[in-house]
């Protein structure tokens, strides 16, 4: 170094300066944290003395619960319907079947995040672990006995509905969105057709549709099974909206990158696949992690044309007479798993789009000048 | 001057709407020749070298590159591509692939060339451009001169049978401007052929055959560098000199 730097000059010191920097700032501002002070002072301990020091945890007669109503939380009801909620009325002597299958897409998941394996063979390996996925929950091969899908709910079922609704409403949506800009009249219309139409309707319609309507379409005789009709409406419906997302990654590649790659003698689908879609979808990431939170979430709408979706399941349990009224319960433990998988989801974007700044943004730049 | 035309624009038009970018441009360029064009902005240079590799298609007259016409036939502009390397004012390397992985792509995916392959001859071109340090390092961590410098021999990875440069220097700082036209010298003496759209007038004078004047969309005078700069035939192009080098 050619000249000395000055070291930066310390603001106010200590936990006091902190305080009176951040919190006690001004009137409004000191007013303002007494009294979320006052608030939280009046709500976390009742509830932390509900939910965990008087909470009911294990208990296989709901008397005990009755019992504590009203001081304490009835984990219990949770505990005893734990495979209820997990599988279903999936056959209980096969519970290993979609708890391993739970295990393989969890698998699925974990390898996509990690960026050593984005490559062309990922989409292989997820071809592979959606295959076992469905030979484990169908059956009827492999010595496994069959099991009709009618039976298959709960957590299971959420995230059979997100995992495959994503896997191929992805790749649809790309080719949707590179359809809508493409110079062919027929494609562009069709697919700005597909989008504005699908976008244009609740999701809510659309499972009624293909639940209630398109049976009466179908020539006589032909059935097409009750889970993947909404399974179809729900990748159409992602597509369209995820489609709209890709695009606009796709309007963030500046015309240059187009013009490289011609300029190299590259074919159109080279150009797509190795220099626009790679950046194209890493803009993306923020909207499109945003969008799969919210087709995660979405799942749940499928209690409408009757499938047990892990909401759905809930609801049921809680039917049943022993265990009626401890609603609150229940909704809390399914509220934390679905605030489980989507802040995961939401942790690992904030995670990816620091790591690829890091390395390929110009505010990369500095790192590199030090390095130098 | 070598008879063989591996360029050649007979009677070019080109319009962006009602705007006429390029009129009635005839030009040949041999084998091996270095052309230098420049005149004032928006007189068609830029315009008229991306006619040669086809990122603009011309609308009337004949663009011959090779011995193939330039058409609709993708096939055959993607093929002249290939043997055409470009180099753009903002580099244009892509942010989402190393130096080398930019070097490597077009060789491997146009070239069916083994990646092992393509990776040596990767290493060698960067050494060429004298930054065989900078390999593994994203475009954005590099400095603009070496971003071109990479962009050249991304360029030169096809082996080329002709380079187009679009104003190169003009995105650089001025410390950066010196890297890069030591590396266009040093191709220029290796014989390759060039068509060169710039503003640096030195470069010009030591290295062009001929230097093509354009404004307004025609090409207004070609003469070789010491007569072009000595004794310009036309008042635009007296003009323009006056103005570039006036100060």
């Amino acid at each position: 170094m050619s000249t000395l730097a000055l070291p930066r000059p310390a603001g106010a010191p200590g936990a006091l300066g902190w305080l009176r920097a951040n919190l006690f700032s001004s009137w409004p501002n000191g007013i303002l944290t007494l009294l979320a002070l006052y608030l939280l002072w009046r709500m976390l301990p009742p509830f932390v003395d509900w939910a965990f020091l008087d909470a009911v945890w294990s208990a296989t007669d709901p008397k005990a619960c009755r019992a504590a109503k009203g001081e304490g939380a009835c984990w219990a009801f949770v505990a005893e319907k734990h495979r209820f909620i997990l599988f279903g009325t999936y056959p209980y002597e096969e519970h290993w079947r979609p708890a391993l299958g739970i295990l393989v897409m969890l698998a699925l998941y974990t390898v996509s995040a990690l960026r050593r394996f984005w490559r062309p063979r990922l989409a292989l390996f997820w071809l592979a672990g959606l295959t076992v996925v469905g030979v484990l929950m169908w059956g009827g091969v492999f010595g496994l006995r069959y099991v009709e899908n009618e039976r298959w709910g709960g957590l299971m079922l959420t995230l059979l509905l997100a995992t495959f609704g994503l896997a191929f409403a992805f790749p649809l949506s790309i080719l949707l969105a590179l359809g809508r800009r493409s110079q062919l009249p027929m494609v562009r219309g069709f697919c700005v057709g597909y989008i504005e139409l699908i976008r244009g309707v609740p999701l809510i319609s659309l499972l009624f549709m293909a639940s209630v309507m398109l049976p009466l379409f179908l020539p006589a005789g032909v059935t097409i099974d009750k889970l993947l009709r909404a399974q179809i409406a729900m990748i159409l419906f992602a597509a369209a909206y995820l489609a709209e997302v890709v695009r606009g990654g796709l309007q963030g590649i500046p015309r240059g990158q187009y013009e490289a790659a011609d300029a190299l003698g590259l074919s159109y689908w080279k150009k797509t696949a190795l220099v626009v879609l790679p950046q194209a979808l890493r803009i993306s990431i923020p909207p499109l992690v945003n969008t799969f939170i919210g087709f995660f979430k979405d799942t749940s709408l499928v209690v409408i044309i009757g499938l047990f979706d892990l909401l759905t399941s809930i609801k049921v349990s809680l039917q049943e007479p022993a265990w009626t009224g401890f609603g609150v319960e229940a909704y809390i433990f399914a509220s934390l798993v679905y605030f489980v998988f989507c802040y995961t989801m939401s942790r690992y974007s904030q995670g990816l789009e620091r790591d690829l700044d890091r390395q390929e943004r110009p505010g990369a730049r500095m790192g590199a000048l030090r390095d130098a | 001057m070598p008879d063989q035309a591996i360029i050649e624009l007979q009677g070019v038009n080109k319009w962006f709407g009602a705007f006429q970018a390029l009129k009635n441009i005839d030009l040949k360029v041999a084998r091996g020749e270095k052309i230098v064009v420049c005149g004032p902005s928006g007189s068609g240079k830029s315009t008229m070298i991306r006619v040669i590799n086809r990122l603009e298609a011309h609308q009337s007259g004949r663009v011959l590159v090779d011995g193939t016409e330039l058409t609709d036939d993708l096939r055959a502009v993607e093929t002249i591509r290939s043997e055409v390397g470009m180099v753009f004012q903002q580099f244009n390397l892509f942010p989402h692939l190393t130096a080398l992985e930019n070097l490597t792509l077009a060789p491997i995916w146009v070239r069916k060339m083994p990646k092992r392959e393509a990776e040596a001859l990767a290493l060698q071109l960067l050494e060429r451009v004298r930054i065989p340090e900078q390999a593994h390092k994203y475009p954005a961590q590099l400095s603009g001169g070496q971003q071109q410098r990479v962009a050249i021999a991304r360029a030169l990875a096809m082996r080329p049978k002709i380079m187009l440069f679009d104003e190169p220097t003009s995105a650089l700082d001025p410390e950066m401007i010196k890297e890069v036209l030591d590396v266009m010298v040093e191709l220029a003496r290796e014989g390759m052929t060039m068509v060169v759209v710039t503003h640096e007038m030195g470069f010009a004078r030591t290295v062009a055959d001929r230097v093509c004047f354009m404004d307004a969309g025609e090409i207004v005078e070609t003469a070789p560098p010491a007569e072009f700069f000595g004794a310009p035939r036309t008042e635009r192009a007296k003009l323009f000199l006056s103005q570039i080098l006036g100060h």
